[in-house]
């Protein structure tokens, strides 16, 4: 305990040192807030403030964007204990997250786990750095829910692979510079002919085009892949062996939403203060009763399930493995938020119901699209019914239909 | 689950094991069946005494281990499970707290050391009317130098038809009223759980004052019912979650079904966040936090909704045979009913939430 005392005490002067004046509480940003001000890195990023870009470099070098990460991979070697200190600190600096990333969330830890050393030593700096920024190639259009299903092409061509097909649902494929993708490498068999590939989104035959969601925002993108050659160094794991890479990241993507939950996207108001604004006080309570007790019950579950996201990380730190309450965040996240900019729309009236224009402000005008991009919560990741499906099967224990 | 200390996964343990044995829900059946008019089994609550449950809050000077609330929360988890019937939330938690958190030194000599030993049963009487409401006591309590006199009416006391010791909630705080005072008239309640419940009338009865903890005491007492909410919730599942494992209609488990699999996971989500709050709650008596009153309220209702849920679909998944006496889910539906609304039901709670909150 003591040594992480002496952790803290190094961790506060660092970053009272480090963290760029402009930044000082700038506070934690909803990293899957849409049009959110979140700093991606990669090649092709446009600084807005160049203290952002001081800041990156700064937690970048010092392996703080990946914490638990070994240091010969650019990560900041810490355990988990000292990178939940950390945490603490950059929260009470009220310091902005340095680094949004797919490589650190999803990629990385699977990487770690089943890369060659040749391969981590290729791409784990340049991701702790924000160097290179990474998109996910999962879902195609006939392969949503049975994500298994999928059709992309990698044949062997001797000196490369060549990949054939298309991708969608691609998160900021037009951003990112690098793939991680699914690949059919054998078409006889379903969970088995998939394998695991990385190539350069700059490679020859590749095309991305921005999907217009409800919400009126581009984040996701349909990827076409036409005769594009990957290196054959680029497999990660085994031939055929990659729908056991592809779940373990999953399981991350899944995890990283059970840390924050899907946000505070929506404009970033907090609901009882917004329905106090909009609605009305009586006698010291909500004049709409009945908004008053929906909006606390759905105040109680996101208390609820914050107690859980807190109860798992202090069981996962015992040396009992994973909990098994890790399976049903996924779930109540997506529920929990659309629960919320729901009950934030109806709280705002008509002043929540603005597309565009000068009769709304751009806060109201986050709303409207939030409670609208929410509705993808439940799709993205693994819909709520697969989520549900996961729990039946592998929780609980029950079978399949036969 | 917390992550529990050695002596806590001990005592899990030992609960487990003793109730599943000893306490099984054919045991409660036959209370129920018995016509019992103390509502749970005098043998069983010697051996809970012996076993050192009834004093885990109270401190060793006066006979008790001190092991605070989270420990005593695993212990009605147990108990929770199979409906085993016993005091001891009215007197090893509600009167207990009562008499620690507000008792002079003289009645904590007189009273704790039995309530450790197992030799009085004690009851915590708030209500007054059909509804949780303790802004609405108006039971008159007029003071004689040390002690007073309590006028008025209680209703649905647990315990209250045997208590040997009740502790009363009246105008201006809590008081202690022997269970044999003249004056006290008691009413024994036939409520859907076979509990022991009463009304009880009090006129002129002699009484002494504890200082007025009655805010504190309530909350206790509803993250521990919380926690014997969420192993009465527990058990029902798990018992459900076996019969759609073992029963076969249309040539297949029906636990096969998708319609059924969701529900069961949304089950088992609710279950997990129960756990969460309740744990919380009950850690944050133990460590005195300021937010122990919203945490408690955030217990009870969210342990009342998913006992609500699962009883329910306890009774459905079975079908038929679930609407039986015969069969165990009639008795966890009745338990829940009235665990639901002791203490406050979960929109009491939600209303109570939103006001700590401010809005």
């Amino acid at each position: 305990m003591a040594d992480l005392e002496s952790f803290r005490t190094e961790a506060r002067a660092w970053i009272e040192a480090n963290l760029p004046a402009s930044l000082k509480g700038a506070g934690t940003r909803a990293l899957t807030d849409e049009g959110s001000a979140s700093i991606w890195g990669g090649r092709k990023v446009k600084w807005t403030n160049p203290d952002s870009k001081l800041w990156l470099e700064r937690m970048g070098a010092k392996g703080w964007t990946a914490p638990t990460w070994p240091t010969q991979y650019g990560g900041g070697g810490l355990s988990a204990a000292e990178a939940r200190v950390l945490d603490q600190e950059l929260a009470r600096a009220k310091a902005p997250p340095a680094l949004a990333s797919f490589g650190i969330w999803m990629l990385g830890p699977v990487l770690l786990e089943y890369a060659s050393e040749e391969q981590k030593m290729e791409h784990l700096p340049k991701i702790v750095r924000g160097e290179i920024r990474w998109c996910q190639g999962y879902s195609e259009p006939g392969a949503g829910s049975d994500l298994a299903g999928l059709r992309t092409q990698a044949v062997d061509k001797g000196d490369h692979w060549l990949v054939n097909g298309q991708k969608i649902w691609t998160s900021y494929a037009n951003y990112a510079d690098w793939i991680f993708c699914l690949v059919r490498t054998d078409n006889s068999k379903k969970h088995e002919g998939i394998s695991f590939l990385l190539f350069d989104m700059e490679s020859a035959g590749i095309e991305t085009r921005p999907i217009k969601l409800i919400s009126g925002n581009s984040p996701f993108c349909e990827t076409f892949f036409t005769d594009v050659k990957v290196p054959k160094k680029n497999l990660v794991g085994r031939l055929n062996g990659g729908w056991e890479i592809a779940k373990r990241l999953l399981q991350y993507e899944r995890q990283n939403i059970s840390s924050g939950g899907f946000g505070a996207g929506g404009g970033g108001y907090d609901l009882e203060h917004a329905a106090k604004d909009y609605v009305g006080v009586e006698n010291g309570k909500l004049k709409d009763t009945d908004l008053r007790a929906r909006i606390t019950a759905h105040k109680m579950e996101a208390q609820a399930f914050a107690l859980t996201v807190r109860r798992i990380a202090e069981e996962s730190k015992s040396a009992k493995g994973p909990s098994p309450a890790t399976s049903i965040v996924k779930y109540a996240a997506a529920k929990l938020n659309q629960d919320r900019t729901e009950l934030l729309i109806e709280a705002l009236g008509s002043q929540g119901l603005g597309w565009d224009g000068d009769g709304y402000t751009p806060q109201e005008i986050a709303a409207a699209r939030g409670f609208l991009r929410a509705k993808g919560n439940s799709i993205e990741g693994g819909t709520s019914e697969v989520n549900l499906n996961v729990v039946s099967k592998r929780v609980l224990g029950l079978l399949d239909h036969q | 689950m917390a992550l529990y200390n050695e002596e806590q996964t001990l005592l899990r343990d030992s609960a487990k094991a003793w109730v599943q044995e000893k306490s099984p829900v054919a045991a409660f059946r036959k209370l129920r069946d018995s016509g019992n008019e103390d509502g749970f089994d005098r043998a069983v609550w010697r051996e809970m005494a012996e076993m050192g449950w009834t004093g885990i809050l109270i401190p060793e000077e006066y006979g008790g281990t001190g092991l605070g609330y989270l420990t005593l929360g695993i212990v009605l988890e147990e108990t929770g499970r199979t409906l085993t019937a016993s005091p001891l939330v009215s007197t090893a938690l509600a009167a207990a707290s009562a008499i620690v958190l507000g008792g002079s030194e003289a009645q904590k000599q007189t009273w704790l050391p039995r309530i450790a030993e197992g030799s009085i049963v004690a009851a915590f009487a708030v209500d007054e009317g059909p509804h949780h409401d303790p802004s609405a006591v108006s039971m008159r309590a007029e003071k004689h130098g040390e002690r007073a006199l309590l006028t008025g009416k209680k209703q649905f006391v647990a315990e209250g038809g045997s208590a040997d010791l009740i502790v009363v909630a009246a105008q201006g705080g809590l008081y202690l009223v022997a269970g044999k005072a003249q004056g006290l008239t008691r009413q024994k309640l036939h409520s859907l759980d076979s509990r022991g419940f009463a009304n009880l009338t009090f006129e002129s009865v002699d009484a002494e004052p504890l200082s007025d903890v009655a805010a504190h005491v309530l909350d206790r007492a509803r993250a521990g019912l919380a926690a014997e909410m969420l192993g009465t919730a527990t058990q029902a599942f798990e018992i459900t979650l076996d019969y759609l494992k073992t029963r076969t209609q249309f040539g297949q488990l029906i636990g096969t079904f998708q319609a059924l699999q969701h529900r069961a996971a949304k089950m088992y989500t609710d279950l997990e966040l129960t756990r969460s709050c309740v744990e919380a709650a009950l850690m944050a008596f133990d460590k005195n936090s300021n937010d122990a009153a919203q945490l408690a309220s955030l217990a009870k209702a969210k342990a009342g909704e998913t006992l609500h849920l699962v009883s329910n679909e306890m009774v459905q998944m079975h079908g038929g045979i679930g609407m039986t006496d015969a069969h165990d889910a009639g008795l966890y539906l009745k338990r829940a009913r009235v665990v639901e609304a002791l203490y406050g039901n979960a929109a009491f709670h939600r209303d109570r939430y939103a006001t700590l909150l401010g809005y």
